[in-house]
């Protein structure tokens, strides 16, 4: 939702990233406000997932250009780790399977972690268990899921269940889900957009990063942008989505060229 | 080496055998003469050969061993730290010596029932039969000079017999406490479980100390038909200490071994684990874990020899090489003739925590017979960066997270102990070692 008295919470100026020497990002430019959705769209290679993850930190790309700026923080300062308890979430598109970590484990490590960031009291295994089973609850995830291995084993549609869990969790200010809709059937969407939309208030900001439109069926985005070749080509409202939908990536193309012409 | 090198730190090893008082078992002094006999013959391994290529021992010809000359006076506050809740019968030996006011007895029940806990001097006349077929009797055992060395001494041990159709449902603890420098002890166990007798046995090798001490066990456990045991096998020796371990295994039909072993401590260690499976449907599991780190070596040979058909066995060895330390695997699995349809895994991975870390891994598969089910192999790695950077992303520090990740991989084996105090009590040890500062 867009609000009158929002802050900026990220602001993304002329972004550029390379992996092993191919350039990615070409300068990206984008501003989050709190309470606000951003939907980014764009095709296979276009860079969306490239920009989620340089987003949140990971090392194999390499930051060639531009600057961005989180709540008044160059984020660049800041290891991944720093970011996550900062409040940037990034949820990922293959989720990482990791045998004989106890996935409740794993969970009150992350949760305790935010709580000493937050200057709040850490929850011992039985507080904790309470809090984690209500949280599945909103995701319809099998309590037995706790005491399983991190996402080992877990079927597409439970591992992204176990990427919203531990947003709701960590209770983030930027949430980057990439790709979170791929692999999921209609019911698994449903569920997963569901809470998605409830951890969603004006204090914080959710980014999707999707290749389609169903997804914003259930979680409706205050903002779409096109992402081609490392650029954001085009940004609009709710409806872009559905024109891309109907008319194709192409369609954002021969816009262009037309504007181009015209 | 030169001869005289040789025989000079085989005296040195031998160091203290004449004064062994003679035993009451007339078995065990003819068994401790041929062994004399035998050390003299044989020549300690060096790196020239291919069973001890890997794993130098000269360092422990250089210093003087001898017996505990006088037993350390203790007291069950100096190691309950590392009495088991679960484990109520218990045999506490310190440097080698029986220590009757450590030990405790087995529940009057089972003792009605016919089981034996006892140490092996102590064992009464009607049991005598069966410490006689069965005591020295694994024949690979009769060319290893640690073994011939082991049985030199042998004199106290511990005796568990589990007569036919018992089960005994609490863990049995065998507790060796090294508390002295420079003391060799050579602990022995025997256990036998008569047909469908049930038993879970831990064999546990603690310090109270970091001292240098070498400690050279023979463990033979006998698996009657339909006998299922639990062995737990825990080295936890000083950092200083030479470990040497042979551990033989016999199956007889539809009888079930299952084991886990794991290696913290010891500047060198080496576990011989010999599994003959030869009776038809016997199964076995033998799991490993070593975690070392500084400049320890930890050496595991296994040997498992699938006699007859329809037999299973599963090995899972990990080994986490931290710093310049340096483990050894050699899995061998045999399959005779007369062995078809043997089901047969084994894996070794190894997880190298630093540049300087190494691991020398051999799997070996040998098979006679034609309908059968083998799969081995071996897996060299690191920690992964995409699994470092997902608990990164959730805020895990990266030290937490590599932590974690090493915990995790030591813990699978952990896990698969049947004892949850023992587990508890080396999750936290792992858990410590895996942590830095």
């Amino acid at each position: 939702m867009i609000h009158q008295d929002s802050k900026t919470l990220l602001k993304i100026r002329g972004l550029c990233a390379t992996v092993n020497n191919s350039e990615i990002l070409k300068g990206i430019d984008l501003t989050i406000k709190s309470g606000e959705i951003h939907a980014i769209m764009g095709t296979n290679g276009s860079g969306k997932s490239t920009l989620a993850k340089v987003l949140a930190g990971h090392t194999s790309y390499e930051i060639t250009g531009g600057t961005v700026d989180f709540e008044g923080k160059n984020l660049f300062d800041l290891a991944p780790e720093e970011r996550a308890r900062a409040g940037i979430f990034l949820g990922f598109q293959y989720p990482i399977e990791i045998p004989g970590v106890a996935n409740n484990q794993f969970l009150r490590l992350a949760f305790n972690t935010a709580q000493v960031q937050k200057n709040k009291d850490e929850l011992d295994p039985l507080e904790f268990d309470d809090l984690v089973r209500e949280k599945m609850k909103l995701l319809e995830m099998n309590p037995d899921f706790l005491d399983r291995s991190v996402n080992e084993n877990f079927s597409g549609g439970e591992k992204k269940r176990n990427e919203i869990l531990q947003m709701s969790l960590l209770d983030p200010k930027i949430a980057i889900l990439d790709e979170t809709d791929s692999g999921l059937d209609i019911d698994a969407l449903r569920i997963v957009s569901n809470g998605v939309n409830q951890l969603a208030n004006k204090d914080n900001a959710t980014i999707l990063v999707t290749h389609y439109q169903r997804m914003l069926n259930y979680i409706v985005p205050d903002y779409v942008h096109v992402m081609e070749s490392g650029r954001i080509v085009k940004t609009g409202g709710k409806q872009l989505a559905l024109d891309l939908e109907k008319h194709g990536y192409d369609w954002v193309n021969i816009e262009k060229t037309a504007a181009a012409g015209a | 080496m030169s001869v005289g090198a040789d025989s000079k730190s085989l005296k040195n090893l031998l160091q203290g055998q004449s004064q062994l008082p003679a035993s009451p078992l007339d078995r065990i002094n003819q068994l401790r003469s041929n062994a004399v006999n035998r050390v003299n013959s044989l020549n300690l391994p060096t790196k020239h050969d291919e069973d001890w290529r890997f794993t130098d021992i000269s360092p422990l010809t250089k210093i003087s061993f001898q017996p505990v000359q006088e037993a350390s006076p203790l007291k069950d506050s100096d190691v309950e730290q590392f009495y088991l809740t679960e484990a109520v019968t218990r045999l506490v030996f310190i440097d080698g010596i029986y220590a009757p006011n450590l030990s405790t007895q087995i529940a009057e029940p089972f003792e009605k029932s016919g089981v034996v806990v006892s140490s092996l001097a102590a064992a009464s006349s009607e049991n005598l039969a069966a410490i006689e077929s069965h005591l020295g009797s694994q024949t690979e055992l009769q060319d290893n000079i640690f073994a011939a060395l082991n049985t030199s001494f042998l004199h106290e041990g511990a005796l568990i017999i589990v007569p036919r159709n018992i089960s005994v449902e609490m863990p049995i603890h065998l507790l060796f406490v090294a508390t002295q420098k420079e003391v060799s002890s050579h602990p022995r166990c025997l256990l036998i479980a008569e047909p469908n007798s049930r038993v879970t046995v831990i064999e546990d090798y603690v310090t109270l100390g970091e001292e240098t001490y070498i400690t050279n066990t023979v463990a033979e456990f006998v698996l009657a038909d339909s006998a299922h045991v639990n062995h737990v096998r825990i080295q936890r020796d000083s950092k200083e200490a030479f470990h040497i371990a042979n551990c033989s295994v016999s199956l007889a039909q539809n009888s079930n071994y299952q084991s886990v072993s794991i290696a913290f401590g010891a500047r060198i260690s080496r576990y011989n684990l010999n599994v003959l499976l030869k009776g038809e449907g016997a199964e076995c599991t033998a799991d490993g874990l070593a975690l070392i780190s500084n400049r320890q070596l930890a050496d595991t040979h296994a040997c498992i020899d699938h006699i007859k058909p329809h037999c299973t066995s599963h090995q899972l060895h990990k080994c986490i090489i931290d710093d310049a330390a340096h483990a050894v695997f050699n899995g061998k699995i045999i399959v005779r003739p007369d062995a078809q349809l043997t089901n047969s895994t084994q894996s070794n991975r190894n997880l190298l925590l630093t540049s300087k870390a190494r691991i020398d891994t051999k799997p070996q598969l040998e098979i006679f017979a034609d309908d059968v089910k083998c799969a081995h192999g071996a897996t060299i790695g690191q920690l992964d960066n995409e699994e470092i950077f997902y608990l990164k992303s959730r805020g895990l520090s990266e030290v937490t997270a590599r932590d974690l990740l090493t915990y995790a991989f030591g813990a699978e084996v952990i896990e698969r102990i049947p004892v949850a105090s023992l587990k508890l009590q080396l999750e936290q040890v792992v858990h410590k070692q895996t942590q830095k500062d």
